[in-house]
């Protein structure tokens, strides 16, 4: 039951995803009401999928297919808290496709995958995933609004912005979403480490700094790190900051792949 | 529908012309009154803005004598007024108000006062009684129109002067320009009227430089701003977030390195350059940097332009806009054109219906109350099916143009030319009912 609800869910990203596309190359009020209330509709409905999944008893988050729901609900929710500070769909040119894939992989099997090893810490391991996720959340939002400030700026410095209305948000409103997001994400995704290294040093005994897993998640904090820094000290933005979002980005979906071919952090079929 | 429209406006008529038709707010519920005491005219109610002056009539036969009441209103003669007159009637009259309200016909396409001064003139004439069930239609609608146009095409969003642009551009930087810091390097009549647009939209405070000290102290004072001196120019510039720079120098005066040194003071937050100098003060290459924005005079005026053919092109589809609703208008007036006759109609049968029960209820003896409903029902659904066909006939042949043959044929058929025909004031009661 839980999977149909979030198929309806993948019904409403699905326009989400279109107005990502269409968004780019031309702005439409109407479309982006449509857009924002198809979103809304979704998170209703993957909103109650999670709730079922959580009341059936049989709650896996540390499997792939419901963390992966889990993920896109939360980057959903950090969607319409911009929404509803900005008045802005537009960090959805980042977020509903990114939403769209995680929901479309979390939709397509009822199988979920587990972690192989046996978890002793049930409350440890739900903080970790769920702060982790915020953070993940945070950092997509902020990559997202990297992307958009590069492209705002490069149509200010076109000086051709022929079109009357754009859907950009001006130049630092985009500036602000991305380093609040990428403020409130940091705490969350420090915290979300050290619960992860709780868990794995109570299931391991200690932690196994070449597993890549955990060398792509030290790497990825650490490049969050650099960003926070650079920002906070010498307001670094545009290109520069651009290039480091990406990085952070490309190692956070690095580190997420490393579950893969991780020795600690394995999924397998259950 | 009769209605007749008649005026001037600033394409029409020279400023001096419009000036001795202009009527002042105070004198305008008696010239409404005196239209709707003009002969041939029903409803009527004036229009009078800076830019044109006009009367919406709803009239008797539709072919009333407007030009006749301007002569005499405005105690001017045919040969002074006409030229510069315009006239529409019917669908055309409906047309040029929907374009009107919707500011396609101001001197400013798009700009949004014409609305409000239109209603204030409705709201006006209604009070006087002026404006009642036709005109008050006609107006409903060309302020929805305008709505719609507003709401669907962007005729209206942006501004056109080299001041407002840049006032557009800043914000499209800034967000909101609400405590942002204005420097003024050279001052100039076009730079002060950029300060004041950005001071107009929310700039906190401003700076002045410029060669000779005194004119710097003589525009700071009109801001409440700071005069800065030359030589301290690139000290302080980097506290501003806009700078307007219009000096006569034969050189750039900010060149890369002055842009590098205002971005690390400033800790990268973009700075917005609007550089209206020929030759320009702004070098090319320091509008490369990150965090720069230059815009030079060929740049805004390109805005400006590329604004100007936007507005044009919505302009078009705003005009699409007015003429599907100006159809629907139509066809909305003609359904209720048939609706008295398909009431009279109904009236007509009932009447013969009655009277023929009562007629042969004296032969049928006592009826028992279930009896008493049979023939009710029977009488009913005969004169029902009988009014069928021409009803829905009617209400077809209203959204054509034949519906007056249609209206007519149908009053003949069942004689209700005479005693049943709708004068015009108790037509339009119904209308309203209906």
């Amino acid at each position: 039951m839980s999977l149909l609800w979030l198929r309806f869910a993948l019904g409403c990203y699905f326009i989400g995803l279109v107005y990502a596309f269409v968004a780019l190359t031309r702005t439409s009020d109407l479309f982006s009401r449509i857009a924002l209330h198809a979103a809304s509709l979704g998170m209703v409905f993957h909103f109650v999928s999670l709730t079922e999944l959580f009341l059936s008893g049989h709650v896996v988050w540390a499997s792939v297919h419901n963390g992966e729901s889990l993920l896109a609900f939360l980057s959903m929710s950090f969607f319409m808290l911009i929404y509803a500070i900005y008045q802005t769909t537009s960090p959805g040119v980042v977020v509903f496709p990114v939403v769209f894939f995680l929901t479309f992989v979390a939709a397509l099997d009822e199988q979920p995958v587990l972690l192989t090893q046996f978890v002793s810490h049930k409350g440890w391991l739900a903080a970790h995933i769920f702060l982790i996720f915020i953070g993940y959340a945070a950092l997509l939002v902020s990559f997202g609004a990297s992307l958009l400030y590069l492209l705002q700026e490069r149509r200010l410095k076109a000086k051709k912005s022929t079109s009357l209305i754009s859907f950009l948000p001006a130049l630092e409103v985009i500036d602000q979403i991305g380093y609040r997001s990428l403020l409130l994400g940091f705490p969350f995704m420090t915290l979300g480490l050290l619960t992860g290294s709780v868990v794995a040093i109570s299931a391991y005994g200690h932690l196994d700094f070449l597993d890549p897993k955990i060398l792509l998640s030290v790497l990825m904090w650490v490049v969050y790190m650099v960003m926070v820094f650079t920002r906070w000290n010498s307001g670094w933005r545009g290109r520069r900051a651009a290039f480091l979002a990406t990085f952070a980005f490309v190692a956070a979906l690095a580190a997420w792949a490393a579950n893969y071919f991780s020795a600690i952090h394995r999924f397998a079929a259950s | 529908m009769r209605f007749q429209l008649i005026g001037v406006n600033h394409k029409s008529a020279p400023l001096e012309l419009r000036e001795r038709l202009a009527i002042p707010e105070s004198r305008l519920p008696d010239t409404c009154r005196d239209l709707t005491a003009y002969p041939g005219i029903e409803e009527g109610m004036v229009i009078s803005t800076c830019n044109r002056v006009e009367i919406v009539a709803h009239t008797t036969n539709g072919h009333a004598d407007l030009r006749g009441f301007l002569h005499d209103h405005f105690h001017l003669t045919a040969a002074e007024l006409d030229a510069h007159l315009y006239e529409f009637r019917e669908k055309d009259a409906v047309r040029h108000l929907f374009r009107v309200a919707s500011s396609l016909d101001s001197m400013v396409v798009g700009e949004a006062q014409i609305l409000g001064q239109v209603k204030e003139a409705y709201a006006t004439a209604r009070a006087v009684g002026a404006v009642r069930g036709q005109l008050d239609q006609l107006f409903s609608r060309a302020f929805a129109v305008a709505k719609r146009v507003r709401s669907e095409t962007a005729v209206g969003s942006s501004s056109v002067s080299i001041a407002s642009v840049a006032v557009e551009l800043a914000k499209k930087i800034f967000g909101t320009l609400e405590g942002k810091t204005v420097f003024i390097v050279g001052a100039g009549k076009m730079s002060e009227l950029a300060a004041r647009h950005l001071m107009a939209h929310g700039c906190a405070s401003i700076f002045v430089a410029n060669r000779t000290y005194d004119r710097a102290i003589g525009l700071a004072q009109k801001f409440n701003g700071q005069a800065i001196k030359f030589e301290d120019l690139y000290n302080t510039c980097d506290r501003a977030d806009i700078v307007i720079t219009s000096t006569g120098a034969p050189h750039a005066i900010f060149r890369r390195e002055h842009g590098e040194q205002f971005l690390s003071r400033r800790k990268n937050r973009p700075m917005f350059f609007i550089d209206i100098a020929v030759p320009r003060d702004v070098s090319p290459e320091m509008g490369k940097l990150d965090g720069i924005f230059t815009y030079d005079i060929d740049d805004l005026q390109q805005a400006v332009s590329s604004h100007v053919a936007d507005r044009r092109k919505e302009a078009e589809l705003a005009e699409a806009i007015i003429t599907s609703e100006v159809e629907r208008f139509e066809a909305r007036l003609h359904t209720l054109d048939v609706v008295p006759t398909i009431v009279s109609l109904q009236d007509h049968l009932e009447t013969i219906r009655q009277a023929e029960i009562d007629r042969v209820r004296g032969r049928m003896g006592h009826l028992t109350p279930e009896q008493e409903m049979a023939v009710e029902a029977l009488t009913r659904g005969i004169i029902n099916k009988v009014m069928h066909t021409p009803i829905t006939t009617l209400k077809t042949a209203a959204k054509e143009s034949e519906a007056t043959t249609v209206v007519d044929v149908v009053r003949r058929l069942f004689n209700l030319h005479d005693k049943e025909a709708t004068p015009p004031e108790k037509k339009s009661e119904v209308e309203t009912r209906q």
